[in-house]
């Protein structure tokens, strides 16, 4: 029953008014990030498996609305990486346990999880559900509450699925409010949410300017730079198949992947056989005049034209007047010079790639080093290579802390097709300006207690297989007086019975919070009709 | 105490009120309230206290909440107190909507007062005109407020000091959840208006019986007197509900909030009258009048208070912080068994029940001097009430938590001796 209030004073765009509005839904993520604390490692599993279930189960719903909502992307990889995000993540965390206390009998200590608290999650544009899917797994693998902050270009789509996340998190137990999503984001308001000394930790995924004003929000943040992925193709390659792999990377999800290629780097004697792949998988090499259109076409004064984010090759060809083959995945732009002078050798976050010859091998890492100077330090970088000295140098040559070798260069940094850790979060380190360098999984949400006993061997280090760790699980639901059984579900308890709290979960009241609410509801409505039939 | 604390103490027996003040010197809460801000209070000599009082729900969202001092600042460059006699935007704009979130369909009007007890008078006078009766039945040991009408229908130790008690019988006073007392004083069917605090404050929160306020509804129905609901401590989501008797099925006919409506910044009283009992709203609107009822400042903060409290986070955050609580305070009452005997609980409506006549006192002192300001009940001073805003945040319910366990114990022992130490 909302009424509908007709404000005669607006205060809406105050700042008072936004900081109260990130204070009441921050507050009610600590509260549920305090019940969820308590919650054991199966109680935690089975939230996180019935999440990832239902995030898989809508993983091509919401990838449509995506596209539609954004214009960028891939129906079919967006559901791919949705999925990828989902029951597939999960698993990959599955023998993790990030909940209960760890003993180490040799060093005489035992760690102790302590959640975050409440994570702020700014989610991006380009790949929005999947990083959605992919932040609030991660915050529940770690008993954290979450606040997402989607990208307005896909708010509807984003505001949509975490609801629907949030509503399986509480059917599968987890506490009321530890999913919440800002619905209406604007610069102001998350700025309020960034500096809320509510906010435990800031996860921004993003652009540029989020990304810093993350870390200079004075909470911790773990920011990500973007990426501009330099691919090194040295002739000791498979060609066919480096060509193959490059030509998957770059249209996979039309390029929106911040882990996606930039410039292909090579040498001269491969070169031939290289266009010549990349012709074989799809992609179509274009002239320097069709380069200088796609050059005017791609970058605008004030930065790249967003109206090509995401968007197919052939489209973009169709805009700048190339003629390609029907077929054709990704555009081809060979270059002359790498540095500044050359537009073409940013972050382009669409299926066009650079494409540069070097003299020799030591030219052709410093090129590479040079496109991650230009932008996209720390992120990704890539290598074809049959000859592991060749990858050594390249890896100690860039300022990546990825380098994918002999795979897509998009999925593989995203740990889709490599061992790396699946994330659309990419580390960029100390390079990139971000306090980690990895690729951010639920470890970085949860510090350690570390409890360290003497190291003198005459004082003793006792057995904690024993010790109550305090998973007491959901608070029992406080009674309403008046109401039958006390507005509880079950038998009333009440002084003498209850006494000291129950240890260990299941023990402790019954109902979660969503049950209790709806059967508060329920009695509620049930005493009103009878009321009313009584009439 | 500062020597200026001193000084001032004085002041207030020489200026304001000689009895009040020493009242509570005497009974050790030598308070004086300096700063304020959420729900936090700031002894004028410094010290912090945890407000638990919240004057019965006056400060549910904090003091000086800066949502509502915004709107009043904003309200400042529009509004005054506006002119009671004519259509009004703001009061107009206030009262469609509480009929929006009333706790019945046929409630639509809002008559002002300027606070509580004004409200209530004008609920009892809607109630004698629509039914041209002129009895009023109330709880022994209700409170509706020091007004004329509303004075009478409360304990005699408020009516009597001032010779304003009841004495044509019009006003009759029967125990709270005795429904046979109940139905003896409606059979008469001359009586115009049951008047009801969803759960009765003053006398610390006694929860109705099982049934026992749709019971009294049924019986008004029956013997055709009107159900008015005091609202005034129980109303704005305390019960997890946006008003108290809807968590218990009740449809009031004529319906009373005041205290938090007005944001803590505004005094305001509101009396919700449904279409078949505002008669005298058609037939003379100019029945009862007040300059500073519904004063359109006023008017513009209730506004912002009733958006406030509806919102999802409140709400739920009103469960949490029951639940949170009710879980601590059950381990309190582990430890303090012979002492601490019960918690009355409905959402944040709690009353703390202490083996001792006059119990609560000394808790409340002790609670003082550890940092948490909770009142005793003052019709039954056994019992503490333990009244959390609705915003109080994770860690000050820690807080007070922790604050508690040690104020109670001191009044325990206080009372009973530290010899008979408690058990464990
Ligand atoms: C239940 C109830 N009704 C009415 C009143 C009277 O309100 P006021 O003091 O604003 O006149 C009070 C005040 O304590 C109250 O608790």
């Amino acid at each position: 029953m909302e009424p509908e209030i007709r404000t005669l004073v607006d205060i809406s765009e105050t700042q008072a008014a936004r900081r109260s509005h990130a204070d009441l839904m921050l507050e009610r993520a600590r509260w549920a990030a305090s019940i969820f604390q308590r919650f054991d490692r199966d109680r935690t599993r089975r939230i996180v498996e019935a999440v990832a279930q239902v995030a898989h189960d809508h993983a091509a719903h919401y990838a449509a609305w995506a596209v539609e909502e954004t214009g960028f992307g891939v129906v079919e990889h967006k559901t791919l990486k949705n999925e990828l995000t989902s029951v597939a993540f999960a698993a990959h965390y599955a023998d993790d346990d990030f909940v209960s206390p760890v003993v180490d009998e040799a060093r005489k200590m035992v760690r102790i999880p302590r959640p975050a608290g409440v994570v702020l999650a700014l989610t991006p544009s380009t790949n929005p559900i999947a990083t959605v899917n992919f932040k609030i797994l991660m915050a529940l693998m770690t008993r954290n509450a979450i606040v997402l902050s989607p990208h307005p270009g896909a708010r509807a789509c984003c505001v949509d699925a975490v609801h629907t996340l949030a509503r399986a998190a509480v059917e599968a137990g987890a506490p009321d409010g530890c999913i919440q999503v800002i619905e209406q984001p604007t610069i102001p308001l998350i700025e309020e949410f960034m500096a809320s000394p509510k906010t435990s930790v800031i996860l921004a995924t993003g652009g540029t300017a989020m990304v810093r004003s993350a870390y200079s929000s004075s909470n911790p943040a773990i920011g990500v730079g973007p990426g501009n992925a330099p691919v090194y193709v040295d002739p000791s390659a498979d060609i066919p198949m480096a060509a193959k792999c490059i030509v998957d990377s770059k249209s996979f999800d039309n390029s929106v992947l911040c882990t996606s290629d930039s410039v292909v780097v090579t040498l001269p004697e491969a070169d031939e056989r290289l266009r010549q792949s990349l012709r074989q998988a799809g992609a179509y090499i274009c002239d320097e005049e069709e380069v200088e259109r796609l050059r005017r076409f791609l970058f605008h004064e004030r930065g790249f034209n967003v109206a090509a984010i995401g968007r197919d090759a052939t489209w973009i060809a169709q805009e700048c007047g190339i003629r390609v083959p029907p077929k054709t995945r990704v555009l081809v732009a060979p270059f002359a010079l790498v540095g500044v002078e050359e537009r073409m050798s940013r972050e382009k976050l669409c299926p066009v790639l650079g494409y540069h010859v070097a003299k020799n091998r030591n030219q052709a890492l410093s090129e590479a080093r040079a496109i991650l100077r230009l932008t996209g330090a720390g992120h990704s970088a890539a290598v074809h290579a049959g000859d592991p000295q060749v990858v050594m140098d390249y890896a100690r040559m860039v300022e990546s802390y990825r380098i994918v070798v002999n795979a897509p260069c998009s999925q593989g940094a995203a740990g889709l097709q490599t061992h790396l850790a699946p994330a659309f979060t990419i580390g960029t380190g100390y390079f990139g300006r971000s306090s980690i360098g990895e690729n951010i999984g639920p470890q970085h949400l949860v510090h350690w207690s570390r409890v360290a006993y003497n190291s003198d061997q005459a004082v003793h280090f006792p057995d904690f297989a024993a010790v109550d760790v305090g998973f007491e699980g959901p608070l029992p639901p406080a009674p309403a007086g008046g109401l039958p059984h006390g507005g509880r579900s079950s038998t009333p308890t009440r002084a003498g019975q209850t006494g000291h709290r129950q240890h260990g979960g299941a023990a402790s009241g019954g109902l979660d919070d969503s049950a209790r609410e709806e059967l508060r509801r329920l009695i509620a409505e049930e005493i009103r009709n009878t009321l009313k039939g009584g009439r | 105490m500062s020597e200026a604390k001193q000084a001032f103490i004085e002041r207030s027996k020489s200026f304001w009120n000689p009895g009040k003040t020493q009242d509570w010197q005497d009974m050790g809460v030598d308070l004086v309230i300096d700063r304020r801000e959420g729900y936090y209070l700031y002894d004028m000599d410094g010290r912090r206290l945890i407000d638990l009082h919240l004057n019965g729900g006056t400060y549910n969202l904090g003091h000086r909440n800066p949502e509502l001092v915004e709107v009043l600042k904003g309200a400042t460059a529009r509004f005054d107190m506006g002119n009671h006699h004519f259509p009004a935007l703001a009061r107009t704009a206030l009262a469609e909507a509480l009929a929006a979130c009333a706790p019945s369909p046929t409630m639509r009007y809002t008559a002002y007062g300027s606070g509580g007890g004004e409200a209530v008078d004008i609920a009892l006078k809607t109630a004698r005109y629509a039914t041209k009766k002129r009895k009023i039945v109330s709880v022994i040991k209700a409170y509706h407020g020091h007004t004329g009408l509303a004075v009478k229908t409360g304990d005699e130790r408020f009516s009597k000091t001032f010779l304003s008690e009841d004495r044509e019988g019009e006003f009759v006073q029967v125990p709270f959840n005795d429904l046979n007392a109940m139905e003896d004083a409606l059979k008469g069917r001359d009586v115009a208006a049951v008047i009801m605090e969803t759960i009765p404050a003053t006398y610390g929160f006694p929860m109705p019986a099982e049934g026992y306020l749709p019971a009294v509804k049924k019986l008004c129905e029956r013997y055709d007197a009107l159900y008015i609901a005091d609202e005034v401590q129980t109303g704005l989501m305390r019960t997890g509900e946006m008003w108290g008797c809807m968590r218990y099925g009740i449809e009031p006919d004529i319906m009373v909030t005041a205290k938090g409506i007005g944001g803590g910044l505004y005094p305001l009283g509101c009396t919700l009258i449904s279409e078949h009992c505002a008669g005298w709203l058609h037939d003379d609107g100019f029945g009862h009048i007040s300059t500073g009822g519904g004063a359109e400042l006023g008017c513009v903060v209730a506004m912002k208070v009733l958006e406030m409290v509806q919102r999802p986070e409140v709400r739920h955050t009103v469960n949490l912080i029951a639940d949170f609580m009710r879980a601590g305070l059950e381990d309190i009452m582990a430890e303090y068994p012979d002492f601490f005997l019960g918690i009355r609980q409905h959402g944040l409506v709690m009353g703390l029940e202490f083996n001792h006549e006059q119990g609560a006192k000394p808790v409340m002192k002790h609670l003082y001097r550890n940092g948490v300001w909770a009142i005793f009940s003052t019709l039954d001073p056994r019992v503490l009430q333990f009244k959390p805003g609705l915003l109080l945040n994770q860690a000050d319910c820690e807080e007070v938590l922790r604050r508690v366990e040690i104020g109670i114990g001191l009044a325990r022992d206080e009372l009973m001796g530290a010899g008979s130490r408690r058990m464990m």
